[in-house]
């Protein structure tokens, strides 16, 4: 990369990838989710989106989103939604989002962060 | 009522500039870092601006060292470039050593956005006129060790560090030192002396890293907060960072909330929020209906703050000026069950361990001022001794070679300046007043009692008595205070005074 031209492209590819049409999963995977149990939700997540198949939708993961003490955190970003955040995951849940919300399109509102603030 | 972890009273009330990307973006994919603007600033500073142009702007933002001194970067970073117009190799160094017990910012940053801090080395390296970068992060930190390597291996793959970055001509590089858990380490001249592979031991200043710092050649050590707000001032312009803060603190602070508090984590304010409104608002108050009686910044360097200062705005100089200070961002708040000579103790032990032992007054003055903290606790203690420590605290302080030492009787000081009173109480009346200090406790049994006979097996040391039915009685000679008794009751018979 030699050129702020070069550098503009990869973001603009990215945000078009960020922004576009898939649906996002992202897992808090600092040292305080990891400790929480974020590797296992995340597992649960990757897997459940393979199993059904579901082709539009990333999990990935992120730093600290700040609140520990909700741990393990998960935000779900739906185009055109607002984002929402699910606090204590666990494995059992992270089906659920994939189940309620991201197939059902109906968010798990008992396990929000609304549920708990 | 919203979904978004971002529209609650904890993350609402916060201005995210270091932690603007951590929970955001995948640190691993530095694409992602990108789409958020990652390496404008770079790329800014390459193709339009003067090392002095760069350094200018960071003056003018207002930025101070995030690591606890609060020196100016800017000056820091003009000194670098100055003292020394024709040495043939300087050196960028990152302070990623974060060991105050309670403190996991830098952490964040690290593992949360890790792009952040190349970018600003390398932006440090053009202002300075260096080509090598160093971060010393400590070991414990496997997975913040682990997300910079692969940001490394990825900003070499695109070419934004290593040879003639942006076609410009210039060249920088970063590797890592991985610290061996000494939290004297964290001291620039340790650090840079650990780096070099020797023993971390601090060493005298002058001369500064500036003049002769990592090998001997001139050398800028930041913190790692510090640097996750550099790409932002370039980019954004000094005015916005300094339309942030207070007069002479400019921009936010990240602070690692914690002990007797509602919401834990990690709150980013503007400098001169109050702490009411860190405790109060963000942290959600006190847990249980406790009284608030303390908050401590600065970790083991550090003091606390009492409760009539909780609505001062929190800023260096304000923390200095009632005998606490910033430190790296550790707060943690302490309600009316923690025994302010127990907090000191604890601050205090945790420095003699860590106490390099190069020289005397931190080596022996602190063991000494342990000894007679420990004596105050055990209640036996005179109000002379507190008279003498006091004074081998003043001692401490004026004669200690680095940091570690000029700081550690902090925790005591500020204890005595504001809680004498419950010195006054171990001392004199021999009691605890927040029931903490085990040698001056005294477990009872009440009248509640109803002969159950549970304390009595529980017991590690068979003091307990008393027949079945009947109320039982603890022998004050055997009892350890360990406190079995009074958690396993079922009718809350037990008292502790």
């Amino acid at each position: 990369m030699k050129s702020i031209e070069e550098l503009n492209a990869v973001k603009e590819k990215t945000l078009a990838r960020l922004n576009g049409n898939t649906v996002r999963i992202v897992v808090g995977m600092a040292t305080c989710g990891i400790a929480a149990g974020a590797k296992p939700v995340f597992d649960a997540l990757k897997e459940e989106t393979e199993k059904r198949g579901l082709e539009n939708v990333v999990v990935s993961q992120t730093g600290c989103i700040g609140m520990c003490k909700y741990e393990p955190l998960v935000d779900v970003y739906v185009p055109g939604h607002e984002k929402v955040t699910y606090v204590f995951v666990s494995p059992e849940k992270a089906r659920r989002i994939i189940d309620e919300h991201i197939v059902g399109g109906q968010i798990a509102e008992d396990i929000t962060v609304a549920s708990v603030e | 009522m919203t979904h978004a972890i971002d529209k609650t009273n904890f993350c609402n009330k916060q201005t995210r500039v270091a932690l603007r990307n951590c929970g955001i973006i995948d640190p691993e994919n530095i694409d992602e870092y990108i789409a958020r603007d990652g390496y404008q600033a770079l790329a800014k500073v390459l193709k339009t601006m003067t090392p002095e142009q760069v350094i200018k702007v960071i003056l003018d933002s207002g930025l101070r060292g995030r690591g606890g001194a609060g020196f100016p970067t800017g000056r820091k970073w003009q000194l670098a470039r100055q003292i020394v117009p024709d040495a043939d190799q300087k050196y960028v160094c990152c302070n990623a050593d974060e060991g105050d017990p309670g403190a996991f910012m830098d952490r964040s940053v690290l593992e949360g956005d890790p792009h952040a801090l190349l970018e600003a080395m390398a932006i440090a390296g053009f202002a300075i006129g260096a080509t090598q970068g160093y971060i010393y992060v400590r070991a414990e930190y496997p997975v913040a060790v682990k997300r910079l390597d692969i940001a490394i291996r990825q900003a070499r793959e695109y070419g934004l560090l290593g040879e003639n970055i942006f076609d410009s001509g210039f060249s920088f590089d970063i590797d890592i030192r991985l610290g061996a858990g000494a939290f004297v380490c964290g001291e620039e001249t340790a650090l840079m002396t650990s780096i070099e592979g020797h023993r971390g031991e601090p060493r005298p200043r002058p001369p500064f890293p500036a003049e002769k710092g990592l090998f001997g050649k001139p050398s800028v050590l930041n913190n790692v907060e510090t640097y996750a707000n550099i790409a932002q001032i370039i980019l954004n312009g000094p005015e916005w960072f300094a339309s942030m803060g207070t007069e002479r603190s400019k921009g936010t602070k990240v602070f690692a909330l914690g002990g007797k508090i509602n919401n834990t984590g990690l709150v980013e304010i503007p400098m001169g929020t109050t702490l009411r409104t860190v405790i109060e608002d963000i942290g959600g108050g006190i847990p249980n209906g406790k009284r608030f009686k303390a908050a401590q910044t600065g970790g083991p360097s550090g003091g606390c703050i009492p409760a009539e200062h909780f609505d001062i705005p929190i800023d260096y100089d304000n923390l200095i000026s009632i005998g606490s200070m910033m430190g790296s961002g550790g707060l943690i708040v302490m309600d009316e069950d923690n025994c302010m000579v127990d907090i000191a103790k604890f601050f205090l032990e945790f420095t003699v361990d860590e106490s390099c032992g190069k020289c005397t007054p931190c080596r022996i003055g602190n063991r000494r001022l342990l000894e007679m903290l420990t004596k105050i606790t055990e209640g036996k203690a005179t109000l002379e001794d507190l008279d003498k420590m006091e004074k081998l605290c003043y001692y401490i302080k004026e004669n200690s070679l680095c940091g570690l030492g000029q700081t550690a009787p902090n925790p005591v000081l500020s204890t005595l300046r504001y809680f004498r009173d419950e010195y006054i109480s171990h001392i004199v009346d021999k009691t605890c007043p927040a029931s903490v200090c085990k040698k001056l406790l005294k477990f009872t049994i009440t009248d509640n009692c109803k002969g159950c006979t549970l304390c009595a097996r529980k017991c590690p040391v068979n003091a307990i008595s008393g027949a079945v039915k009947q109320k039982h009685v603890i022998d004050q000679d055997k009892c350890i205070k360990c406190g079995v008794c009074m958690d396993s009751c079922k009718f809350s018979a037990i008292e502790k005074k």
